[in-house]
């Protein structure tokens, strides 16, 4: 199912942990979709000096936040926001359509350090951790059908596409 | 290091003798057991003999109830779809609760197009329905009731007899989906009183691709398929007669070794129960204690994800299954998990482990072994554990 960059990345995840005194920290998902991720970053002079991450979820959420921290390590921060979802999924050699959702995920998770980074330096505090309560908020991207791959509008329970419900009928 | 099958649930191997009836029954050239020569006689003759084993493992009266399809899905579609076009000029409600299978879900949901209603019990912490709310749900409009023998995921098994008295006191068709109770610990389709019954060929170790469904007699059932008279009018098109085979051969085996299979079973099911606290903490078992296959394990493992666990254990040569909402692809935590009341968090990080016949208390000991270092590395990944884990 999964390329072997993504299982490479799965078994042997680059830059694990957490960064105590880290300068910003962005988190991203819950459980309800499935992920969760969080995301430290040491900053020094607008470039990301140390990255690391923590992950709850499945094997493309720990590659893809591996990757990201490998893709975003030593860059500076204007660079590192223009990593998009579509350049960690394209790292990693491609993702089931149907987990292209967790490569959103990293990006989002960087994009919200840096944030949260910048918001620190320029006086307004540490950002609260932007951790959402529901699927459509937490990335912006496609979703997908998981049984026939359809693109789904986000925050649709029926596929139109298959006839099939996205949750389960009670 | 060979592989160790913990999955079971997913794919059943095929008995020796299985095999060994399949492999005669290819060499032998059957023919059409409809046709009205010789060739056609034999051919019916296998039939007829592979029927009369699948009727003696669910203790149907007559042969003439078991209807041969393609699997448990079609015998469950079959079941609720054929009941709902013979019966909707009496009414358009059905009852079923709330941790049945896709298979059932599913067949409801294309219903509901049709304007039927269907209502859903709940089930207790452990999984089970009580007999009354099917009683409360039920009312004259109600034409079935649909409830499952024993869960997938959980392995609990219902009070089916309790509900038969409901839906027969009502005069109600029930349904049972049995296709993981079936083969595995008994079933009597007499002494459970129902009028429709789910099964599969692979839950006791014959091929898949073929299944059956019980029809109580007089229970009026549109058929799926439209075409010649097979399966006593009940099922058009000519019979697997392979599958069908080798689905007689497996029930044989199945009713002959039951109880040395459910010793075997219940006894390593009853280790990984016990042993599994020196290997790992913060779990919860799922299902019932008592009422429940024996040849399942569900455990929820905190503060990791199902998907991951099965991948680092495959990579030990270890085969488990998950009910992780990642793992399905459907990006939701299985409903079976949230009825009985675990948290999002917790469903994603649930193992279903199955037993079979080959297994050893040497596996469940490598598994866990394996389970402990998997664990291990996943929380150190993990933004959720903060070092300290409890079992609930």
């Amino acid at each position: 199912m999964y390329s072997e960059t993504v299982m490479d990345h799965f078994r042997n995840p680059r830059n694990v942990g957490v960064i105590k005194d880290a300068d910003g920290v962005g988190e991203v998902g819950n459980p309800l979709c499935g992920d969760m991720m969080t995301i430290y970053l040491k900053i020094e002079q607008e470039r990301i000096r140390d990255i690391k991450f923590q992950t709850f979820g499945c094997g493309a959420a720990i590659a893809v936040s591996s990757m990201l921290t490998e893709m975003a390590k030593g860059k500076s921060l204007a660079d590192a926001k223009k990593i998009s979802n579509r350049d960690v999924a394209k790292a990693l050699e491609g993702l089931p359509k149907n987990k292209l959702h967790c490569s959103n995920l990293g990006a989002d998770a960087l994009h919200q350090a840096i944030q949260d980074y910048e918001a620190r330096i320029s006086g307004k505090g540490k950002a609260e951790p932007k951790r959402k309560e529901t699927h459509e908020h937490t990335h912006g991207d496609k979703c997908y059908c998981p049984y026939c791959d359809a693109e789904v509008p986000e925050g649709e329970t029926f596929c139109s596409a298959c006839q099939n419900d996205l949750v389960e009928i009670h | 290091m060979t592989a160790i099958n913990l999955d079971h649930l997913s794919a059943n191997p095929l008995l020796p003798e299985v095999k060994d009836a399949m492999i005669e029954a290819i060499r032998a050239d059957y023919g059409n057991p409809s046709s009205q020569h010789r060739i056609g006689d034999r051919a019916a003759e296998a039939l007829d003999a592979a029927r009369q084993s699948v009727a003696r493992l669910i203790n149907s009266p007559t042969s003439k109830e078991v209807v041969f399809t393609s699997g448990g899905t079609e015998s469950v579609n079959h079941a609720i779809k054929g009941v709902a076009l013979a019966h909707s000029d009496r009414g358009k409600h059905i009852v079923t609760s709330n941790i049945e299978h896709n298979a059932v879900l599913r067949s409801l949901r294309r219903l509901k197009l049709l304007d039927f209603k269907v209502t859903s019990v709940p089930v207790d912490e452990y999984g089970r329905v009580n007999p009354a709310d099917v009683a409360e749900a039920v009312t004259d409009q109600t034409i079935l009731v649909t409830i499952m023998h024993s869960n997938n995921e959980i392995g609990t098994v219902q009070p089916i007899e309790e509900i038969a008295a409901v839906t027969r006191e009502r005069k109600v068709i029930f349904h049972t989906d049995a296709v993981d109770s079936v083969g595995v610990i008994p079933v009597d389709v007499q002494k459970l009183g129902v009028n429709l019954l789910s099964f599969s060929s692979n839950t006791f170790y014959g091929p898949t691709g073929v299944g059956g469904l019980y029809v109580r007699r007089g229970t009026k059932v549109w058929p799926l398929l439209d075409g010649g008279v097979q399966e006593h009018n009940k099922r058009a098109g000519t019979e697997n007669l392979l599958g069908i085979i080798g689905m007689g051969v497996a029930a044989e085996a199945a009713l002959r070794d039951m109880d040395r299979r459910i010793a075997h079973a219940s006894g390593l099911r009853g280790k990984l129960m016990e042993t599994l606290p020196q290997y790992v903490n913060g779990f919860i078992f799922n299902g019932h204690p008592e009422e429940v296959l024996p040849n399942l394990v569900s455990v929820s493992i905190k503060y990791v994800e199902g998907e991951s666990i099965v991948l680092m254990l495959d990579d030990e040569g270890i085969a488990v299954s998950t009910r992780s909402a990642c793992a399905a692809g459907a990006l939701q935590a299985s409903h079976v998990l949230l009825s009985i009341g675990r948290e999002f968090a917790d469903a994603q990080g649930t193992l279903v482990v199955s037993f079979g016949l080959e297994n050893t208390e040497e596996d469940v000991i490598r598994f866990l072994e394996a389970l402990k270092g998997t664990v291990k590395t996943l929380r150190e990944i993990s933004p959720l554990y903060n070092g300290e884990a409890v079992n609930e």
